[in-house]
């Protein structure tokens, strides 16, 4: 299950080295590192339906169609 | 072409045009590397087939090239399995690239103990050409050049096909039609039905050249390379020293210039080198679809290949998976004719080839949508992918340049007979599975597939079929030949020896274990001793008896 409880010590220390990991880069740089970012943090969390809810969570109040809740894609 | 010349076959006026028209078991329309199988394999189980053919000659041009280990597999029983080989080439390694650098690279069959590589690359035509010589051999075949079909109409138990010839027109009848008409199936069309799914917006250049090389024979992918910036290309050796070039040119692109060798040759200057020689012997631009018919029997006519189902060529399962259509369908009929089975054992070709079908789909779609990101926020994931993938191992599993064609596990079919809870058997081979090959020594060679051909075929680990039970069985209406493995106690079976162990621990065996393989070669039923009255169900229930039960107690 997704813990969305605090699970990180120093919060405002994470914040701050989440956006300077930005610091010179352009919108498109950006977006890169944010997907390599998301891709490796997806592998270590590993299990599949964390990260469906995950997405879920993501997606929430952004807009468009809502995903489909707990499908499983073969 | 320098390495190949269109062998030009015979047309011959056909007797039907004069005297009555005869009905055969079986026509096959489309004498493609799909068709010719599918006459072969009814050939070889002693059906007379009548195939037709609007060409007179085999496939123009390289096209499906890549054939995989289970196609191999299938075309050994069918006695062309070693022609491939031998003339084709033989590879398991692919790598990647991104911009200009390999990201990684793999090996399809790492493991040892099986006759077969997991592909060869053999251009279409040299496989047509065999095929048709293989069916020659046959006497149950009869091949029909420039004999187009122009009308089916079926009534009842009968299918009657209209065949146009330079001769003029004749009708013919037949049990069965198996439509093997390719991608367009014009006979698809005359039937009114359809092939339901996704064309992608993208073009592709295909070349053949033929260059003396001493690039490795392996599968080389770019992705965003120097020479060829923003899109995808594809280097992958054939037979006589010809090689495939492939490049991704987009939506935009416009097919008939591309093809042009003056558009061509500066792209596979920029990919080859300016010393390279080399000279074109083929080009074509194609787009590409991913579709399906939703039922690949429609009464009396048996779609198969690309006439049912259409795949993006990256992962090679086009060809491939037709081939597969094939050796499901062919022993069902047979049982079919022979009033052994009935039509229910032909409803299981629809539902076990259309989830094998949906599978390629899926796979193919998601290889697509990979090679031709769709939006900005897919290409940057691909992308981000492709940089991962060069230091950090999960990320070469997301890479997806075409997941190579491996056979459906038909996990859900109702052919099988699930495992007893007790069981306790361990690894891959469910029922479903198709079998995997293991080198074992006996009377027919060294290795485990060749005993599990023409029939139903019971594997014993040990002495335990008795005698009057491995008699019983051969002489069932639907004989179970038994093989036993090790142990030379005499009951009557073919004995063949494990010498590695490598065949008892594919199949997780113990002594006493048993597997009921299907004429395809799938297993069907397994247990871990050997009960007469289980091995009957498990072949009744693989035979579309018990599936009939059940539908109708439903």
């Amino acid at each position: 299950m997704l813990n969305t409880e605090p699970n990180i010590a120093a919060s405002d220390d994470f914040y701050q080295e989440l956006i300077d990991l930005h610091r010179d880069l352009s919108d498109e740089e950006s977006a890169l590192v944010n997907a390599k970012l998301i891709l490796l943090l997806a592998n270590h969390i590993g299990d599949a339906a964390v990260l469906r809810e995950a997405m879920q969570a993501a997606r929430e109040e952004v807009g468009g169609t809502p995903l489909p809740l707990g499908e499983e894609k073969g | 072409m320098k390495t190949y010349t269109n062998p030009v076959y015979p047309y011959t006026r056909a007797a039907d045009l004069s005297g009555a028209p005869r009905r055969w078991p079986v026509i096959v329309a489309g004498a493609g590397p799909v068709g010719l199988t599918a006459a072969i394999d009814l050939a070889q189980r002693g059906i007379d087939v009548l195939v037709v053919d609007d060409d007179n000659t085999v496939s123009v041009g390289s096209r499906a090239i890549c054939w995989s280990k289970r196609a191999l597999e299938i075309l050994d029983r069918l006695g062309c399995g070693e022609r491939l080989v031998k003339k084709g080439v033989e590879w398991n390694v692919g790598r990647i690239f991104f911009r200009d650098e390999q990201v990684f690279d793999f090996n399809l069959l790492p493991e040892t103990g099986h006759r077969r590589p997991a592909f060869i690359n053999l251009q279409q035509y040299w496989v047509e050409q065999f095929l048709v010589e293989r069916l020659g051999e046959l006497p149950h075949a009869e091949l029909r050049w420039k004999n187009k079909v122009v009308g089916v109409t079926e009534h009842g138990d009968d299918v009657t096909v209209k065949v146009s010839t330079p001769d003029g027109e004749y009708s013919v009848h037949a049990d069965w039609l198996i439509v093997a008409d390719g991608a367009r199936s014009p006979i698809r069309g005359m039937l009114g039905l359809e092939a339901e799914g996704q064309v992608f917006r993208d073009r592709f250049l295909i070349a053949d050249i033929h260059m003396t090389s001493d690039f490795p024979t392996e599968r080389w992918f770019w992705f965003d390379p120097p020479f060829h910036r923003n899109q995808s290309a594809l280097l992958h050796r054939q037979a006589d020293n010809v090689w495939r070039v492939d490049f991704q040119l987009g939506w935009e692109a416009d097919p008939e210039e591309e093809k042009k060798p003056e558009h061509i040759m500066p792209r596979l200057k920029a990919m080859l080198g300016d010393t390279a020689d080399f000279e074109i012997e083929w080009a074509s631009v194609y787009t590409f679809q991913c579709r399906r018919m939703r039922s690949f029997r429609q009464g009396r006519s048996l779609f198969v290949g690309d006439a049912a189902h259409l795949v993006s060529p990256f992962g090679a399962r086009g060809a491939n998976s037709g081939i597969q259509d094939v050796d499901n369908l062919m022993w069902k009929l047979e049982l079919v004719l022979k009033q052994r089975a009935t039509l229910t054992l032909i409803d299981s070709y629809d539902v076990e080839r259309t989830f094998a079908a949906d599978e390629n789909i899926r796979a193919t779609t998601r290889s697509t949508d990979f090679i031709t990101p769709k939006g900005k926020t897919s290409r940057i994931f691909r992308d981000a992918v492709l940089m991962l993938a060069k230091r950090h191992p999960f990320a070469r599993r997301l890479v997806n340049a075409g997941r190579l064609s491996v056979p459906a596990v038909l996990r859900d079919s109702p052919l099988n007979t699930p495992d007893a809870a007790n069981s306790e058997f361990e690894g891959a081979m469910i029922p479903g599975t198709p079998a995997v090959d293991a080198p074992v020594t006996g009377p027919r060679g060294d290795w485990l597939l060749a005993y599990l051909e023409g029939g139903f075929t019971l594997l014993a680990f040990g002495a335990v079929v008795p005698e009057s039970n491995v008699a019983a069985l051969a002489r069932s209406p639907i004989p179970i030949s038994v093989v036993q493995v090790g142990d030379r106690s005499t009951t009557g079976a073919c004995v063949i020896e494990d010498p590695d162990g490598v065949l008892a621990a594919r199949y997780d065996a113990k002594p006493g274990t048993c597997y009921l393989f299907r004429p395809d070669q799938h297993v069907c039923a397994r247990w871990r001793a050997f009960d007469p009255a289980r091995v009957r169900a498990a072949l009744a229930r693989a035979t579309g008896e018990s599936a009939m039960v059940e539908r109708e107690a439903a």
